[in-house]
């Protein structure tokens, strides 16, 4: 019999404030975490929660991830963050799109004005993309399985997807999972601007006939997980459940999406049938819907494909909408949303989305939040992300009653 | 360059470099342990590079292996640099 994996706790550092409440709250009211362009966290302060060594030992990305992971963990596990399980079967998969770009730019920038000798023994240590992971088990001691992922932006869900794989296969009890990202930096703004992959007008609004690029975020998302039966018998408040779990690989090009999303289509069915669940049985989507020309309309293609007539009739949007793109921490961040919007029975908009555009003709939630509705039972959401790379990895997430 | 070092500006200068790596000042005085400081190899990697800034004095990884307080670690410095 499957293992099956249910979510106890969530935590979240993001540009509409510290903590998982501000994220659901804010977002649901149509407020927008965006300024001058950038989905920047202005609130968060590291010192407010670690030492200053603390602090000076990590990147900002895994500064959010440790923040995020306090968070989640003591949501789940108590105030003490006591682990209820064998400490080498509670591990750490935090996933990162780039990595310690903030630190690795300052010590390049130290290597060029005053030479090798001036370069911090911290500088690899800061930068390696599996930072945030091992700073969080380092932490909470936490002795399992313990990595980064990287799939761009993806990598939030495959972060999860991994960490639910472990607890099936029987390598953990619960796994702390989730993606970190802070590379609000001169070489990746200049980047993302040069291949015009982010907007020229500063604006998020995904699926809407003017959007013109992603608005680039920070953050960190963090979920601890658990094998079901051992949260119930240890009395766990349980938030919801991960049925479902589908990737696939466009193998197309290195930056654009599939046109027709043949392959994200893909991930959203394998999820499904992972699931044991067929179409009609999906209550909302939370797309990835970067406000890109390209994805979302491929994205809208993929979700008609995979859900057939259903897509017409469900809610469709986008969290990007209110925080901008957290690139390897988007996926993490909005499946903490989305759990959040079952548990509310209740589908956040897609801010800012006024006007359509032919072809994309979902309900994308414009205006306010509305119900999301299937009778009394648990209601049934899939959550997509997809990578530069062509990585498609698409979660389904249910509440519980 | 290195011909007035005075044990009182290399004790400042290791002083100040702790608390930079986030020893609290208070903790600091000669007797203390590197160990109940918490300062750890990177640490010393980092102070070294402070030191040969300020001083031109290089301190390697085998010069502090055996260093146990701060008074040795100021200590060597002034030796050094003499």
């Amino acid at each position: 019999m499957t293992r099956r994996v249910v979510i106890t706790g969530v935590g979240a550092v993001t540009p509409l404030g510290i903590g998982s409440d501000p994220l659901i709250d804010r977002w649901m009211a149509g407020e927008v975490g965006i300024a001058d362009g950038y989905g920047r966290c202005l609130d968060f302060e590291p010192t407010d929660f670690m030492s200053k060594k603390e602090v000076r030992r990590a990147d900002r990305f895994t500064q959010m991830a440790i923040v995020a992971g306090d968070e989640a963990i003591r949501q789940a596990f108590g105030d003490e963050g006591e682990l209820p399980y064998d400490r080498y079967k509670v591990g750490c998969v935090i996933a990162t799109g780039i990595g310690g770009l903030v630190s690795l730019e300052r010590e390049q920038e130290k290597l060029i004005t005053k030479g090798p000798k001036a370069v911090s023994p911290l500088a690899v240590p800061l930068m390696m993309g599996n930072a945030a992971a091992a700073a969080v088990s380092m932490r909470h001691g936490l002795q399992g399985h313990t990595y980064a992922v990287s799939s761009a932006c993806a990598a939030g869900n495959n972060g999860i997807g991994d960490a639910v794989r472990i607890i099936q296969a029987g390598d953990a009890d619960a796994m702390v999972t989730g993606g970190a990202e802070a590379c609000i930096t001169g070489v990746a703004t200049s980047a993302f601007a040069a291949m015009e992959a982010t907007s020229a007008s500063g604006i998020s609004r995904p699926f809407d006939a003017r959007r013109d690029g992603f608005v680039m975020g920070e953050g960190a998302g963090v979920l601890v997980l658990e094998e079901k039966e051992a949260a119930e018998k240890r009395g766990a408040t349980i938030l919801g459940e991960v049925t479902g779990y589908g990737v696939t690989a466009d193998a197309h090009h290195l930056t654009a999406p599939q046109p027709e999303g043949e392959a994200a289509a893909k991930a959203i069915q394998f999820a499904l049938e992972d699931a044991g669940i067929s179409a009609v049985d999906v209550d909302y989507v939370n797309a990835h819907g970067t406000s890109t020309p390209l994805n979302d309309a491929a994205e809208t293609k993929a979700i008609k494909a995979a859900l057939g007539e259903r897509a017409s009739d469900i809610p469709v949007s986008s969290t990007k909408s209110a925080i901008g793109h957290l690139l390897g921490a988007a996926g993490a961040v909005e499946a903490i949303a989305t759990i959040e919007a079952l548990r509310r029975r209740e589908a956040p908009p897609t801010v800012g989305y006024e006007q359509p555009e032919e072809g994309l003709d979902l309900d994308y939630v414009e205006g306010s939040a509305k119900p999301i509705v299937d009778g009394d039972g648990p209601v049934v959401a899939i959550s997509n992300s997809f990578g530069f790379g062509g990585h498609n990895a698409v979660l389904v997430l249910s509440s519980v009653n | 360059m290195a011909t007035q070092v005075s044990t009182e500006s290399v004790e400042k200068t290791i002083y100040d470099g702790l608390v930079e790596l986030g020893t609290e000042r208070d903790d600091l005085s000669r007797e203390a342990t590197l160990e109940s400081l918490d300062v750890d190899s990177l640490d010393l990697v980092e102070l070294a590079q402070i030191v040969e800034d300020e001083y031109g004095v290089e301190l390697k990884g085998d010069d502090v292996k055996d260093v146990k307080t701060v008074g040795e670690v100021i200590d060597l410095v002034v030796a050094k640099a003499g």
